[in-house]
């Protein structure tokens, strides 16, 4: 035991005391202010621009404009539509100059025509609102034509109570579902890059070890096995600890801000509704997924004899840890698809999968843990087969490049 | 007897890199392994450490099989060297050391006391690949003996130093000796072997060709040699009944014998030549023995 802490000790302190580990941190520590600041940041640059978009309309009448005004308030856009005397070449010139934004032109032949007309397609934004407040326009305009009363009209233009209600028992409510999508995306971000920044931190580890010929040292010293998952600790506690420390940095990052987590574009997030457990089978799944494949990346890293060789043999790992975040990131939009819910018992998909649904549903508690009960034994599968892999593998040196090695690794081990 | 080595062979695959090697390794003694490359040094090597196992025979080390219990009496330094490139080398030999079971405080003043005997007490500071290949042969060795073992291992100990540096690393290593430890290396220049150790196992083609005690080996050799240092011409003495070989050399001649009458026989024979300079029987060198039982030059 007394070995494993000191090479658990050593692969964590080494890494931490790396240069490049300090400055991704800091960045990405910087990069959280700056974010929980950025709305600040932008006022400063911007000044109080409080005057939100401003429409020119030509509107020969004269009488539309204060009404479509009405409509766009009544939908909570900030357009403000203001009528000009322009000519249409002018305000297309203006256009181009940038002085102005948008024009809307707005002639009544009976029925109501509308153009509208902006630098590029891009803008639909304002012109999605412009284009519905028109739409309500022409039906006021009809109103009024038709002699209808306040009230009457009132009645027509009276929104619908339209309420979604969902009757599977396992899904949450409409509601629920928006507020928890934002946090469970980022969390399922997060475990995503964890189980591709570490374990490649280890193939790295042991590919280094293995070219700079300290190996045969290390493994005379101590058994292989001990070797392999006291790295494995190690590095994992590194990530721990960037993780907190990524973690403890947005927080206090908001709170200095000023930001309520409940408030703004915050509230996307769904801080105001998160549940602790979503949080710890966060942890948990993180831990699980990065045992995952941190096992698999020492078994692929004793294999090669140079650190050249490292991503060739990598890339079979990378591609399970890419389809996972596939199914998982579509699957965001629909949870209980069942394309979902088998690929939750996959172990090579559990962790993100089983997470997005244990974080987006209400599924029974049996079923994240039967995946993390077959996550637990494949872990201990691959424990057992990377250890009799690795045990060979550190000692073969030559141009291995290909999985086939597996195969040479294992039969060098056995008869070790 | 501490090491003990009986009927080993090691095959990878159809290749047989050990073929059935025994040799014992007395407590306190220096055991040499003579061979090219490929003969099998490394995987016997490897074989003892217990990184490989025999597919035959049984090695032991004080009555034991070797395991990982047994490592903070072992020391090891491999053919290939192999340090952290990164690390600083006070770090890194209290690691290794670390890892053989010693206390650090202990190994890091152990270590610097070895810096300060290799003349580099100046190096502890820097990176492993700042220094020169000779001074990272020394952080290696320290590294295979700064934890005291009673077993140490060395692979090819003195290739690549200069010869300043052998006479210090050697004289270091039987220092090592004197203090009671079992020590097996490897070289391939034989005159380290002859210098350092009572036994030696001369390997070939995975097969030992040649091996036990080297005073033995060179007296059932059956050969000597004379060598005689006159200025008048030793030619008329090359028929002389015994003499195996003539050799002509700028300041007189080479005999080899098969027996001690023939040196009599030359001695006599010389003195009538004229005023003799120089007469000494010696001893056949291991490389002469190795060139006749393999039959090839020794690489």
């Amino acid at each position: 035991m007394h070995s494993f802490w000191i090479i658990f000790k050593q692969s964590f302190l080494t890494k931490a005391k790396t240069k490049s580990f300090i400055i991704t941190t800091l960045i990405v520590v910087a990069a959280f202010f700056l974010l929980a600041n950025l709305s600040n940041i932008i006022e400063v640059f911007q000044g109080s621009d409080e005057d939100g978009n401003v429409l020119h309309v030509v509107d020969e009448s004269g009488e539309l404009t204060p009404i479509l005004q009405a409509r766009l308030d009544q939908l909570g856009s900030d357009v403000q539509a203001m009528p000009t005397d322009l000519a249409e070449a002018e305000l297309r010139e203006s256009i181009s100059e940038g002085t102005v934004e948008a024009y809307l032109v707005l002639e009544q032949e009976g029925s109501l025509k509308a153009r509208y007309v902006s630098e590029s397609a891009n803008e639909l934004g304002s012109g999605n609102e412009v284009e519905q407040a028109v739409q309500s326009l022409q039906t006021a305009v009809a109103a009024e034509s038709l002699g209808l009363s306040e009230s009457e009209v009132g009645q027509l233009f009276a929104p619908v109570a339209f309420e979604r209600e969902a009757l599977s028992e396992s899904s949450k409510s409409q509601e629920e579902l928006s507020q928890a999508r934002g946090l469970v995306y980022i969390l399922i971000l997060l475990i995503y890059i964890a189980v591709i920044y570490y374990p490649n931190m280890i193939a790295m580890e042991v590919a280094n070890e293995k070219s700079s010929r300290v190996m045969e040292i290390l493994i005379s010293s101590v058994s292989p096995v001990k070797h392999m998952f006291a790295k494995i600790a190690g590095i994992g506690t590194l990530g721990i600890l960037q993780m907190l420390i990524f973690g403890l940095s947005g927080y206090l990052a908001m709170k200095t801000a000023g930001t309520e987590l409940t408030e703004g574009a915050f509230s996307v997030f769904g801080f105001s509704n998160v549940k602790i457990s979503t949080f710890l089978f966060a942890v948990l799944f993180f831990l699980l997924g990065y045992f995952l494949y941190a096992v698999l990346a020492a078994l692929l890293g004793s294999l090669v004899s140079r650190t050249e060789d490292v991503q060739q043999l990598m890339l079979p790992m990378m591609m399970l840890i890419v389809v996972a975040s596939l199914i998982a990131f579509s699957g965001i939009s629909v949870p209980e698809a069942s394309f979902v819910t088998v690929t939750s018992f996959i172990p090579f998909f559990a962790p993100l999968v089983m997470f997005l649904r244990v974080g987006m549903l209400d599924i029974p508690l049996w079923e994240p843990l039967l995946s993390i009960g077959i996550m637990l034994v494949t872990i201990g599968l691959l424990g057992w087969f990377g250890a009799r892999v690795y045990r060979g593998g550190v000692l073969m040196y030559g141009s291995s490049q290909s999985l086939k090695d597996i195969k040479k690794a294992i039969r060098l081990g056995n008869q070790k | 007897m501490t090491l003990s080595i009986q009927h080993a062979t090691k095959k990878f695959g159809d290749f047989t890199a050990v073929d059935d090697l025994s040799l014992t390794v007395d407590q306190g003694q220096m055991h040499g392994f003579l061979g090219a490359n490929g003969a099998g040094k490394t995987t016997s090597f490897r074989m003892i450490l217990g990184l490989l196992n025999p597919n035959t025979g049984v090695i032991t080390w004080k009555g034991k099989p070797i395991t990982y219990a047994a490592s903070p009496e072992i020391g090891y330094l491999p053919e290939e060297r192999g340090l952290y490139p990164k690390m600083k080398v006070l770090d890194q030999l209290v690691y290794l050391a670390q890892l053989r079971k010693m206390p650090a405080s202990k190994a890091k003043q152990e270590a610097l006391v070895w810096l300060e005997r290799f003349q580099v007490p100046h190096y502890a500071a820097k990176k492993v690949e700042e220094l020169s290949k000779g001074n990272q042969q020394k952080i290696q060795l320290i590294a295979s003996l700064l934890h005291n073992p009673s077993l140490l291992i060395l692979d090819e100990p003195f290739s690549g130093l200069d010869p300043v540096n052998v006479e210090m690393l050697k004289s270091a290593i039987l220092d090592f000796q004197k203090q009671g430890a079992t020590i097996v290396f490897s070289s391939h220049r034989m005159d380290h072997v002859e210098e350092l150790c009572d036994n030696m196992t001369i390997m070939d083609q995975g097969k030992v060709v040649l091996g036990g005690s080297i005073r033995e080996v060179k007296r059932s050799f059956g050969k000597q040699n004379v060598r005689i240092k006159m200025d008048e011409d030793l030619t008329s003495l090359k028929d002389t009944a015994g003499v195996v070989q003539f050799t002509k050399t700028h300041d007189g001649a080479l005999f080899q014998i098969t027996d001690e009458e023939t040196a009599d026989r030359l001695l006599n024979e010389s003195m009538k030549l004229g005023k003799l300079r120089h007469f000494a029987i010696e001893e056949p060198s291991l490389e002469e023995i190795f060139i006749s039982k393999v039959g090839k030059a020794y690489a």
